[in-house]
């Protein structure tokens, strides 16, 4: 006779109690209206102009954040792969010092840093880009190093050269493509960043999606409910991209 | 055809010399193997050629022209890894035109030409496939073919054959002979096997720490070794230490015995040397000829080994090992055993 296996099943269960309780308390608070439930909070927090100009705002600096961290960090993790190994922990080092240094700091630093710049850097909402990029480093690189763990980085590269291929060539027609599940995590995360970042946005006075969340939360109680069941089924609905994206190459890709 | 010249390569890795001024001249269309065991600076001799890596010193030409210094994009050399050097994201097809991909050949005809080469290996069928879809021994076929998509001056195998199993390993390599042989490509083969150098190359270059030992057709090199380091390297070797009694005779002390030696006449009276013998020379049993060396000794141990059997024995030579036809009877442990060699077949060398 095989044992229940009952501490497992009770973890689980207690995990998902832990999540479930809260999100399922939270979408029927969301749903209360003054005579009973119905879906005025969705209703009136989507006619909010504001809403859909915070949200199309972070969305942008989402997609401009996600490029410049690419940009950076791909050739930069291809590099010290292929040329520079030991540089390695130097390199995930530095990536990882925004983890200890808090937004805050940051933001200060970021504002003392472009004290000269000119104006219309200065009050243009792109300037929250940099700062997010730092955000999204440990994330990114951790993602795209273990990408770029997974394959024989080295042999793939010198076969692309001797086959008459420079490296840009190689970088984009072969290694990228192998990268395809680190880079769509590396994005996401970063997605995540941008979007959950109140800090920054909110010491710059830029009114980013979640200095909207805030503001809600501040103002309207139910709306306040209502748009944390909408971000998580947004975020839930990126992940669900990537999940779908990563498989559909994945039996291509070499395990 | 181009012909490879290279001359006084020296590779330095800060303190440690990986390669100390390698020269060798490959003819067109010739296929040289570099064997030696690991770090003896054969992979580094021809990741030179290949491009990936620069001589400290040393010069590297192909078909007369200086490329030394040429980035290995732009030498036209084909290059066949160890394993896993397939584009895991291409299909084999994909993985085989990717050179006429990136040199702007048309689409239909670099599709035409992947699956020449897919069909020359043997692997057309297999063309749609993803790299971890196929076998250890197809994934090399098709980097064979995508190696010799571009066309190379110079083919370099960097063994290519050593992840795959023995029975694989064997037709494989006949494969690689036959298709280097029909296209004449000059050819570079590393290795550390020593079958398999024998068996595919026009010349084995045996090296060690760095240097070559001895470059030579298979037959010479197996038949005479120049130094104890090949000679043991290349198949299984009896050495028996010795010292010159009388030279003109070619009489030699070995152990407790002495013999003549055609190959030891006009040596040095007293000088240390090492004789050197075949297994397979070696008989058991009464010799009838005259010029044998013949020795008395008791059977150590008997290792079947298919077709023949190993036979290690003590003799008053020394330790002698004897490759002898399989089912010969009463080859025990202390059974006791004469064992003759032809006094010709015994190869001497300065100790």
């Amino acid at each position: 006779m095989r044992r229940p296996a009952l501490f497992p099943a009770l973890t689980l269960i207690g995990a998902a109690a832990f999540f479930l309780i809260p999100l399922g308390a939270t979408l029927e608070f969301s749903l209360r209206t003054a005579g009973g439930h119905g879906f005025g909070a969705y209703g009136d927090l989507l006619k909010q102009h504001q809403f859909w100009s915070t949200l199309g705002l972070s969305l942008r600096l989402a997609g401009e954040s996600i490029a410049a961290v690419l940009v950076l960090l791909v050739p930069t993790a291809y590099w010290v792969h292929l040329r520079a190994p030991r540089l390695r922990p130097l390199v995930a080092f530095l990536c990882v010092l925004p983890f200890v240094v808090p937004p805050i700091v940051l933001i200060v630093g970021l504002l003392g840093i472009f004290r000269g710049a000119p104006g219309w850097w200065l009050g243009s909402p792109q300037f929250l880009v940099p700062g997010y990029v730092v955000l999204s480093l440990p994330y990114a690189w951790f993602s795209l190093d273990a990408g770029l763990r997974s394959i024989d980085v080295r042999t793939l590269s010198e076969a692309a050269h001797s086959l008459g291929a420079g490296s840009l060539r190689t970088l984009s027609l072969v290694i990228l493509p192998g990268l395809r599940a680190a880079v769509l995590a590396a994005s996401l995360l970063t997605l995540a960043i941008v979007l959950g970042e109140f800090t920054m946005a909110s010491l710059a006075l830029f009114n980013t999606f979640p200095v909207f969340v805030a503001y809600v939360g501040q103002t309207q109680a139910t709306g306040a409910a209502a748009l944390t069941i909408v971000s998580i089924g947004m975020l839930w609905a990126a992940m669900l991209a990537l999940a779908l994206a990563t498989r559909a190459r994945g039996g291509k890709a070499r395990a | 055809m181009a012909g490879v010249v290279l001359s006084g390569l020296r590779r330095e890795f800060g303190s440690f010399v990986a390669l100390e001024g390698l020269d060798v001249a490959l003819a067109p269309g010739e296929l040289v193997s570099f064997l030696g065991p690991s770090g003896c600076g054969k992979t580094t001799a021809l990741r030179l050629v290949a491009g990936f890596d620069r001589p400290t010193t040393g010069r590297i030409e192909i078909d007369g022209a200086d490329m030394t210094r040429v980035p290995a994009a732009k030498r036209g050399v084909g290059m066949v890894f160890q394993a896993y050097s397939l584009f895991p994201t291409m299909t084999a097809a994909r993985n085989v035109e990717f050179g006429l991909r990136v040199r702007g050949v048309a689409r239909g005809q670099r599709a035409r030409r992947a699956l020449e080469l897919l069909e020359l290996v043997g692997l057309d069928h297999a063309a749609g496939r993803y790299p971890h879809q196929l076998s250890g021994g197809m994934q090399q076929r098709v980097a064979l073919a995508r190696a010799l998509a571009i066309e190379p001056r110079v083919l370099l195998l960097d063994e290519p054959l050593s992840a795959l199993d023995a029975k694989v390993r064997v037709q494989l390599r006949d494969e690689i002979r036959r298709i280097q042989s029909r296209l004449g490509i000059t050819t570079i083969y590393v290795t550390h096997d020593q079958e398999e150098a024998l068996s595919i190359s026009d010349r084995v270059a045996v090296m060690r720490a760095g240097r070559i030992e001895q470059i030579g057709p298979p037959a010479a090199i197996y038949g005479e070794p120049e130094t104890p380091f090949v000679a043991e390297f290349i198949g299984t070797i009896n050495r028996l230490e010795a010292r010159v009694v009388d030279a003109g005779r070619g009489a030699v002390r070995a152990g407790e015995q002495t013999l003549e030696l055609p190959a030891a006449r006009g040596r040095q009276a007293g000088e240390a040397i090492l004789v050197l013998v075949r297994p397979e020379t070696v008989r058991l049993g009464a010799s009838t000829n005259g010029h044998d060396v013949v020795a008395a000794g008791e059977i150590e141990s008997a290792t079947f080994l298919g077709a023949t059997t190993r036979v290690r024995m003590r003799t008053p030579l020394g330790p002698l090992t004897a490759d002898v036809p399989s089912g010969t009877p009463s080859l025990g442990p202390g059974a006791a055993v004469s064992a003759s060699f032809p006094a010709d077949a015994a190869r001497v060398l300065p100790l």
